[in-house]
């Protein structure tokens, strides 16, 4: 319908975050081809922390990660992602929720 | 701290933490509760819709100071196609009564007020603290809990798992397992700025009234999901939630849909000139009444969303979520005063309890329901809402077609698109599920 092309990152521009950096709550498992539900992780994740890097891996920057689960319920079960909640008083901090 | 002992330990101050918590400390119980985020609510995300009665059995003057947006007086039903929507409105004078049935809340500023309410009451309440593991002893007893933070194991006679849909505690405990993809509903929002007197305005509302719309059909493109616009008093929260396993299968960017659903032309003159200040995700328990795990055992109990007590049927969580909170609470505190150990056999007053409340007979009703929408779903939410649109357009255009053409137009295209077998079928199945 409309064609206008959505900025992720204008989006989570609004929002409040607290990184521990160096410390990333959600590791994605080595591999060599990524399985169907990893690489619809690119697309499904609402804050689009996974992305599929140059030897075709699919990698996560959780620094925009709102926490949802939605990668947890559909990779963690096969292994392919480490799934945690960042340290008390980190990550997404919602103003309104 | 570690040397201390409680009688309990709420894991989570959302809803259902926070109803439990003030249930076992205005008892007596000495109750310590712990949530991961800076404070209470901020990593809590709701529509959001709260159902006075279930709070009010609680807190029964939580009119006088709790912070409430806007009391509902209209309620707007829209199936929608990608240029209409058909719709039902619901508006009655009988809402502005003295004491509101349903209010419009932002989950932050609530959860923080919930959580003074705690305080007050006597427990102690502990932020930025992220439980890492139960501690069970040798007999798979749940003792306390280990946390983030420096020091040992935090003992307690009961732990109460509040810690909505994730659950990592839970899960990580093998107590249940992690939700399925079709058993959980992804949600994205955003809260959208208006002047209080435009809100007004573009709603027919006065004062603190508030309307909601909730929506289904092709916004959600094939997916089972809804979208929804609520008012507060300064700011419409909009957004829209499918099922993960849907959004995997289809491949859809849950915010394109949701900016999709922004520019839908019934919605985007609601929302003109807005301004955006925040974007959160969260999953909603979509599974049912067949989706509940095991409730209780040795030392724990489970209560809200990391229970699956949620009515998708109904857009009802948080209050299903505060009444198995304060029912949990009030069976510990009874077992307590019997001063009785907290085994599996006793605990498990808690489901006795909730068995006999709303919570688990409404969730009973609608069993079947999850499954039905989770496979029938292009049907629901694309083919049937397109038809609608169809036959209400036959119906109000004047163009001087004969009515009876026009009439069998509308049933032609019905059985076309999804043969009369299958009508009949959608129907029973359908209404079977709603029995
Ligand atoms: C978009 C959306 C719209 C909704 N709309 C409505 C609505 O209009 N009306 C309605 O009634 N319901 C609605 N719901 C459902 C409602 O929000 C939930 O049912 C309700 O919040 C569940 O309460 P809870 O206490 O079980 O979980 P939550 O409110 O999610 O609370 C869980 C708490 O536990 C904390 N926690 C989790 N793990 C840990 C840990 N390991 N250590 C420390 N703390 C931890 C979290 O930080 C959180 O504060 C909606 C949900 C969503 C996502
Ligand atoms: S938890 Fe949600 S927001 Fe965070 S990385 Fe996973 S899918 Fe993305």
């Amino acid at each position: 319908m409309t064609a206008s092309v959505v900025r992720i990152e204008d989006k989570l521009y609004q929002n409040r975050y607290l990184v521990d950096a160096g410390r990333p709550h959600i590791k994605v498992r080595q591999h060599q081809s990524p399985s169907p539900n990893l690489l619809a992780l690119t697309v499904v994740c609402p804050a689009k922390c996974y992305e599929v890097n140059e030897d075709g891996q699919v990698e996560v920057i959780a620094d925009g990660c709102m926490e949802c689960g939605t990668c947890r319920v559909l990779c963690e079960e096969s292994g392919d992602i480490d799934w945690s909640y960042p340290r008390g008083g980190f990550g997404v901090l919602f103003k309104f929720g | 701290m570690t040397e201390e002992r409680f009688d309990a330990i709420v894991v989570g101050a959302g809803m259902s933490g926070n109803a439990a918590a003030y249930t076992m400390a205005s008892r007596g119980l000495k109750v310590l509760q712990l949530e991961r985020g800076e404070y209470p609510g901020s990593k809590n995300v709701q529509g959001a819709i709260l159902y006075a009665n279930m709070l009010e059995t609680i807190i029964p003057d939580f009119r006088d100071d709790a912070p409430l947006e806007r009391h509902l007086v209209e309620q707007r039903f829209w199936v929608t196609d990608d240029t209409s929507h058909t719709g039902m409105h619901y508006r009655s004078d009988d809402f502005n009564e003295p004491a509101p049935n349903r209010y419009t809340i932002i989950r932050a500023q609530f959860d923080k007020w919930f959580s003074r309410k705690v305080r007050a009451a006597g427990a102690i309440v502990l932020c930025e603290t992220t439980v890492t593991e139960l501690a069970l002893d040798a007999a798979g007893k749940v003792i306390g809990v280990h946390t983030d933070r420096a020091g040992g194991v935090i003992h307690a006679d009961v732990v109460v798992l509040a810690e909505g849909v994730n659950g990592l505690l839970g899960t990580r405990a093998r107590f249940r397992k992690v939700p399925k993809p079709e058993a959980v509903a992804l949600a994205v929002k955003e809260m959208h700025f208006l002047p209080e007197e435009v809100i007004n305005e573009r709603f027919g509302l006065t004062g603190d009234q508030g309307c909601v719309i909730e929506a289904a059909g092709t916004i959600s493109r094939g997916m089972a999901g809804l979208g929804f616009l609520y008012t507060n008093k300064e700011s419409i929260s909009l957004g829209i939630g499918c099922l993960v396993s849907h959004f995997a299968a289809t491949l859809e960017s849950p915010y394109a849909l949701l900016d999709a659903f922004k520019n839908h032309p019934s919605i985007r003159p609601l929302l003109a000139g807005s301004e955006i200040k925040e974007y959160a995700a969260h999953l909603i328990p979509e599974g049912g009444f067949k989706a509940i795990p095991q409730l209780f055992g040795d030392g724990w109990v489970v209560v809200g969303d990391a229970a699956q007590l949620n009515n998708a049927v109904h857009r009802e969580g948080s209050n299903l979520a505060m009444t198995s909170g304060r029912i949990a609470g009030e069976a510990i505190a009874a077992i307590k005063s019997r001063k009785h150990p907290m085994t599996s056999d006793n605990l498990s007053l808690y489901k006795a309890m909730l068995d006999k409340s709303f919570v688990l007979k409404d969730l009973r009703k609608y069993k079947d329901m999850p499954a039905l929408l989770h496979t029938n779903s292009h049907n629901f939410f694309t083919t049937y809402p397109q038809l609608m649109s169809q036959a209400a357009q036959n119906f109000v255009r004047v163009d001087g077609t004969p009515k009876i053409e026009k009439e069998r137009a509308t049933t032609a295209a019905l059985i076309k698109a999804r043969s009369r077998w299958g009508l009949v079928s959608d129907a029973v199945r359908l209404a079977l599920a709603w029995r």
